[in-house]
């Protein structure tokens, strides 16, 4: 029982072990106790030293997992970010943006989570500690379903890593999320996408949809079609790709049929907005 | 008593030490307790507001190490050692927070006031990082907070100027009929001291909670609670149905009080309340409803009208076949035979959506026993009506009830209904002491009632030189499962569903129909903006058969003095539709010329211009409808206003008593002014109907005239006298009040005269109902004494590729009669706008599945474009120096206009509200759009 904020990660183990219910930022904790009591035994892990900041590691990024939002938008970080920052932007709101972390954004496992498909063009791995030590899991094989995660008993996630994978030049990155308002909006569909381009065409190229299905997914079969594609090819090569892996279901945000609809073309200008960014030279 | 009985689970407060508004505060609650929850209830810090408890609406919103925050998600044990910083606490401290109150002031960027703390506080942190913000900045800024009464536009203008240090210009002190003065209430919302209805209550008041069904239609079964409560030795009360001394019963209108304080063994709607638990505020944060001992067996439930209304769906109410509730009728001329021989005809049917108010502040409020006499303190825009409902629930004489209004954080109609009152009168009779409650986010929007979702056929003829031939209208309104104001919206749509157009052949029907929905009531418009979407996307339908303008379509048509109204009604003054349809002319030129020229250049975006008009009817349908001001003047010659018109954020605290000092000759601010106590101040009647302009105005003025005509008489001075208030012109005896005349000053020897129970030497009191006529069985008759009129003109641009919709401009024009304050008649406007907007685009409440701000959705600062508010005075004899009613006028036109605007861009046709992205990419594909 009690309110647990430890600054090293063995009391962190600790706590978790007699039950308690992890916090980070808070901004999906305190809503999903909806009108009932809450936790009275609490592990606030945004005081462990490994879990926050942005930090070069040998070969990549690591995010800590306790970092804000604010903190993601307001870095200096290379371009292939950009569509991650631009996905901190649209995250609720400022206040929101300035208590949720991308951790929690990740373990809170929404169909709508908005850091989960920049962080999949971005092939991030995380990075989970538990008293036994560390695992690494690609991000793809962290979020298993909706509200559900691979994180075992007594686990927590400390990082995000992401790899220097798109260093080189002509990378660009963009994010795009369609809502039926201006702040606060929950997804319909987004899109992030990050290219790389080589005189002009796509000489590699990723393209991952969120609130389209359990788990937001990278399109494998479009990322293989945009292969050597000009921008004023995208459309046509967005419209005859397959969108393997896309379940989107029908709520009070829209039917599933215009998810699949408008996903295209949102997908269209994300890869433009990203082109339109990749600067080669 | 209990209060020291054991909570029901182990919480060890932990000790958290900070930096609050400049001083150290050390504040001990139990581990994982919200900021909000400990600034409000532990360190007294109420200027910080809970509307949802979810990061949705931003009220909350602190600096913590100045960073902008939703107090309400962050545990108090994480700001050990911080800087913490609410509204009150930067208003008193920083400069930069005095602007910006200022620079509020002069814009009435509040209304209500209840977002304000959270605005403000955004503002402050956006000021200290970009001193001169311009509106985009702003918007990005202050987007997580959400406001229902200002459409927002106010607020960026507050703060963009007070960002640019613009002084606000000066307004005049006078206050007089026309001057745009500032709230007179407006400050206390500015510096943090204002009181809503959760700010009355001390701490360590004990908390009601409502258990409440989470089912739409269900029989149940209470447990042994007497065996529950002894296992729950904290509980201080449970309360059932059994609990109710008199009538369990409670409703608006004569004839339709059917809805039951606690279900007896059956609930009708998701939310309905069936038990109370009152006890310490600790152990009920601790509570949780689901171990209440109820047991539900689930019954087939209907939502909607047409399953309410088919053959073998259930009967919610005994003598309610086919679960009709009430119907309303009008006919004028014989519109089948005109329809029929028409030159051209159009027809629709349209769908709307049960739409939320969305206020920001829950229900809230407290009761409590003084004197053997039942306190009601709290939110509410019907003290008098509150008092009227509760007696025959509590077996009480009426003289035994006290209603004392608090400051209410937007009301929009659902706050004219009885809430939370009984309960907590319930339970502060049994336990003789103060008992609170504060409804969650969801038990607000659960269990309140909303705009009727409608299902509306329409049919519209014209002849070919495009003259009104007919109109035909059925309706259909959800009422939800108990009647609230469902009659109102029967009897006021038939009457209202041709707008402001001149026509000799007309037919309307509308039904209420009970389902097991959400009771819906009274929202901005009983009806009318529903039936307006109809009638007005049908109008251009017809322009567009007919080869016509759509505007001088309108104008062809607009009724004019000396012409009947389909109720056979005629005003030989005061008709000012076609003047605001003439003013729309400009706009209407240059920004269709503006849609063309940028859709010119292709791409998937669309622009389109559109119009709509309305009119509203003002203050009770054809009923008995008085406001009753008193006046009084002290010894000192003081003189005081006993206002209870409740001010819910559209400004009847500062409009009523411009009326009241103009008649009386003074200025506005040398008034005192009561508010709606109803111990002291007599009934103003309900905020609604746009009625309280228009009737306790005319009240406030007679009132003001009787006093003037008082205080010359004392001294035999000539009417064109003036009064002299207030020491400093004068001095020596009398010379708190003084009446010059052309032989020179007189004073008034008040204190001469004997002093009444309330401390007056010289009192007034008057009445004033609006003359209107009873309707025949055709609907025809005077129900109202005044219409407002209004058109507004919107520029929408759609992304035919994904069916979104963007708002960029609206010119709304409304006959206001007089504008009594011109700053407010903008905030009404634009506030009123953004609800049009909101039921436009994306408000669409879903009994059990949008029972939050992030599922059902509201518009958003960005969301709600510049509103341009052309003001027309065509003056109105009933009205107070001619000024007419505003409230709902100012959203009946804004949807339909949107509509039209989105057809006008793409061709589309739209027959359903909300226009979501999904409903309209999918009419874009039928009408060609790839």
């Amino acid at each position: 029982m009690g309110y647990h904020r430890p600054d090293r990660v063995e009391d962190a183990f600790q706590a978790l072990a007699q039950g308690a219910s992890v916090i980070a930022g808070g901004t999906d904790w305190y809503p999903a106790r909806g009108d009932g009591p809450v936790p009275q035994n609490l592990l606030d892990i945004t005081r462990l030293p490994q879990f926050s900041g942005i930090n070069r590691y040998d070969g990549g990024w690591r995010i800590g997992a306790a970092t804000s939002w604010s903190a993601i938008v307001n870095a200096d970080l290379p371009p292939a970010f950009a569509g991650l920052q631009a996905a901190g932007r649209e995250v609720g709101s400022v206040q929101i943006q300035n208590a949720g972390t991308i951790g929690g954004n990740l373990c809170n496992a929404s169909p709508a989570a908005d850091g989960m498909p920049a962080l999949l063009t971005l092939d991030a791995n995380v990075q989970l500690v538990s008293a036994q030590g560390t695992r690494r899991l690609p991000l793809a094989q962290f979020v298993t379903g909706v509200r559900q995660t691979a994180l075992h008993k007594g686990e927590l996630l400390q990082a995000i890593d992401i790899p220097d994978t798109w260093q080189a030049p002509g990378t660009g990155a963009a994010f795009a999320k369609l809502g039926a308002r201006k702040y606060l909006v929950i997804s319909i569909a987004m899109v992030a996408t990050i290219l790389r381009l080589q005189a002009g065409r796509v000489a590699d190229a990723r393209v991952a949809v969120g609130a389209c299905s359990a788990v937001a997914q990278r399109l494998g079969g479009l990322e293989k079609a945009l292969q050597g594609a000009a921008p004023q090819d995208f459309a046509a090569r967005v419209a005859q790709a397959p969108l393997t892996g896309l379940a989107p279901i029908a709520d009070v945000r829209g039917s599933a049929e215009y998810r699949l609809d408008a996903v295209r073309e949102l997908v269209s200008r994300a890869l433009i907005t990203a082109a339109e960014a990749a600067d080669e030279r | 008593m209990k209060d020291n009985a054991t909570p029901p689970f182990d919480a060890l407060p932990c000790a958290t030490q900070f930096t609050l508004n400049g001083a150290s505060v050390t504040v001990s609650a139990p581990p994982g307790e919200r900021l909000s929850q400990s600034l409000r209830e532990r360190l007294g810090t109420r200027d910080v507001k809970i509307g949802c408890n979810a990061g949705d609406c931003g009220a909350c919103t602190v600096l913590v190490d100045g960073a902008p925050v939703c107090a309400c998600l962050m545990p108090t044990a994480r700001v050990a050692g911080a800087v913490v910083e609410t509204q009150a606490g930067l208003v008193a401290q920083a400069p930069l927070a005095q602007r910006l109150a200022d620079s509020f002031h002069a814009h009435q960027a509040a209304q209500c006031g209840i977002c304000t703390p959270g605005m403000m506080v955004a503002a402050v942190a956006l000021l200290r990082a970009v001193p001169s913000p311009d509106a985009a900045q702003v918007e990005d800024a202050l987007g997580g907070v959400l406001c229902r009464c200002t459409g927002y536009r106010k607020i960026i203008d507050a703060v963009v100027d007070a960002g640019l240090g613009r002084t606000p210009p000066k307004a005049p002190a006078m206050g007089d009929v026309g001057q745009a003065i500032p709230r007179l209430d407006g400050r206390p919302k500015l510096d943090g001291r204002e009181r809503f209805g959760d700010d009355i209550a001390p701490p360590e008041t004990l908390v009601l909670r409502v258990i409440r069904s989470p089912h739409h239609h269900a029989r149940f079964a209470l447990g042994d609670l007497q065996a529950w409560q002894a296992a729950n030795p904290w509980v201080a009360l449970v309360l059932t149905a059994a609990d109710i001394p008199g009538r369990n019963l409670f409703g608006v209108i004569p004839g339709f009080i059917d809805q039951p304080v606690f279900a007896v063994d059956l609930v009708r709607f998701k939310g309905e309340a069936v038990a109370a638990v009152v006890g310490p505020a600790d152990a009920m944060a601790q509570f949780d409803a689901g171990q209440f001992p109820i047991t539900w067996d689930p019954l087939p439930a209907v939502l909607e009208v047409g399953a309410a209304t088919a053959p073998g769906a259930p009967r919610l109410h005994a003598g309610h076949e086919g679960n009709i509730l009430c119907q309303g009728f009008v006919k004028h001329g014989d519109a089948e035979t005109a329809m029929a021989t028409a030159d051209v005809q159009v027809e629709g049917h349209f769908e709307t959506s049960y739409v939320e108010h969305g206020y920001i502040e829950p229900e809230a409020g407290m009761a409590d026993l003084v004197d053997g006499r039942l306190h009601i303190y709290g939110c509410t825009q019907a003290p008098v009506m509150d008092k009227e409902a509760l007696a025959p629930i509590l077996a009480m004489p009426l003289d035994r009830i006290r209603v004392l209004p608090s400051a209410t954080g937007g009301g929009f109609g659902s706050k004219i209904d009885i809430s939370f009152q009984p309960f907590v009168a319930l339970a502060a009779l049994r336990l003789g002491r103060a008992v609170r409650i504060t409804y969650s986010r969801q038990e607000t929007m659960a269990s309140t009632t909303k705009r009727h979702p409608a299902q509306i056929s329409l049919r519209v003829g014209a002849q070919a030189d495009g003259t009104l031939a007919a109109i035909a209208f059925e309706g259909q309104f959800n009422t939800g499962a108990y009647a609230s104001w469902g009659p109102t919206v029967a009897n006021r749509v038939p009457i209202h569903a041709s707008g402001p157009y001149a026509l000799r052949n007309y037919i309307a029907r509308a039904q209420g129909v009970y389902t097991n929905g959400t009771p819906a009531g009274a929202f901005r418009g009983f009806g009318v903006p529903q039936s307006a979407v109809a009638q007005e996307v049908l109008f251009d339908e017809l322009a567009e058969k007919l080869g016509q303008d759509a505007l001088e379509f309108r104008i062809k048509n607009a009724l004019s003095n000396g012409t009947p109204t389909i109720c056979g009604q005629v005003f030989q003054q005061g008709v000012g539709i076609k003047a605001c349809l003439k003013a729309l002319r400009p706009a209407w030129a240059q920004l269709n010329a503006q849609a063309q020229a940028f859709n010119a250049t292709g791409g998937p975006l669309r622009r389109g211009v559109g119009v709509a008009g309305g009119w509203y009817g003002c203050g009770n349908t054809s009923l008995p409808n008085p406001s009753t001001i008193k006046a009084g003047v002290r010894a000192d010659g003081t003189v005081v206003l006993h206002q209870g018109a409740t001010d819910i954020g559209q400004g009847s605290n500062t409009v009523i008593p411009q009326i009241f000092a103009r008649a009386l000759g003074v200025d506005v601010a040398q008034i005192e002014m009561i508010d709606g106590d109803t111990d002291r101040t007599p009934d103003a009647g309900k905020t609604s109907a746009s009625r309280q302009t228009f009737v306790t105005g005319n009240a406030a003025r007679l009132a003001g005239e009787a006093l003037r005509r008082l205080l010359l008489a004392q001294v035999n001075a000539a009417d064109d006298s003036r009064i002299v208030l207030g020491a400093g012109t004068y001095t020596g005896p009398g010379a708190g009040l003084v009446v010059e005349d052309a032989t020179g000053p007189h004073p008034l020897r008040l204190a001469d005269l004997p002093t009444d129970a309330e401390g007056y030497v010289l009192r007034v009191q008057e009445t004033y109902d609006p003359p209107t006529l009873p309707l025949d069985e055709n609907g025809q008759g005077a129900p109202y004494a005044q219409y407002g009129y209004a058109a507004h003109l919107a520029l929408v641009e759609v992304d035919t590729k994904l069916g979104t919709t963007r708002v960029l401009h609206i010119v709304a024009a409304h006959d206001v009669g007089c504008a009594i304050n011109p700053l407010l008649v903008e905030g009404q406007v634009q506030g009123g706008v953004a609800q049009g907007l909101g039921m436009a685009l994306m408000e669409e409440y879903l009994p059990g599945r949008t029972e939050n701000l992030h599922d059902y959705l509201m518009p958003t600062f960005g969301d709600v474009p510049p509103i341009e508010t052309l003001i027309i005075e065509e003056p109105d004899a009933h009205g107070p120096y001619g000024a007419k009613g505003l409230g709902e006028h100012a959203l009946i036109p804004t949807a339909p206009a949107i509509l039209n605007a989105i057809g006008r861009a793409t061709g589309a046709r739209l027959r359903k509200l909300p226009v979501t992205p999904a409903r309209l990419r999918a009419a874009l594909k039928e009408v060609g759009h790839a």
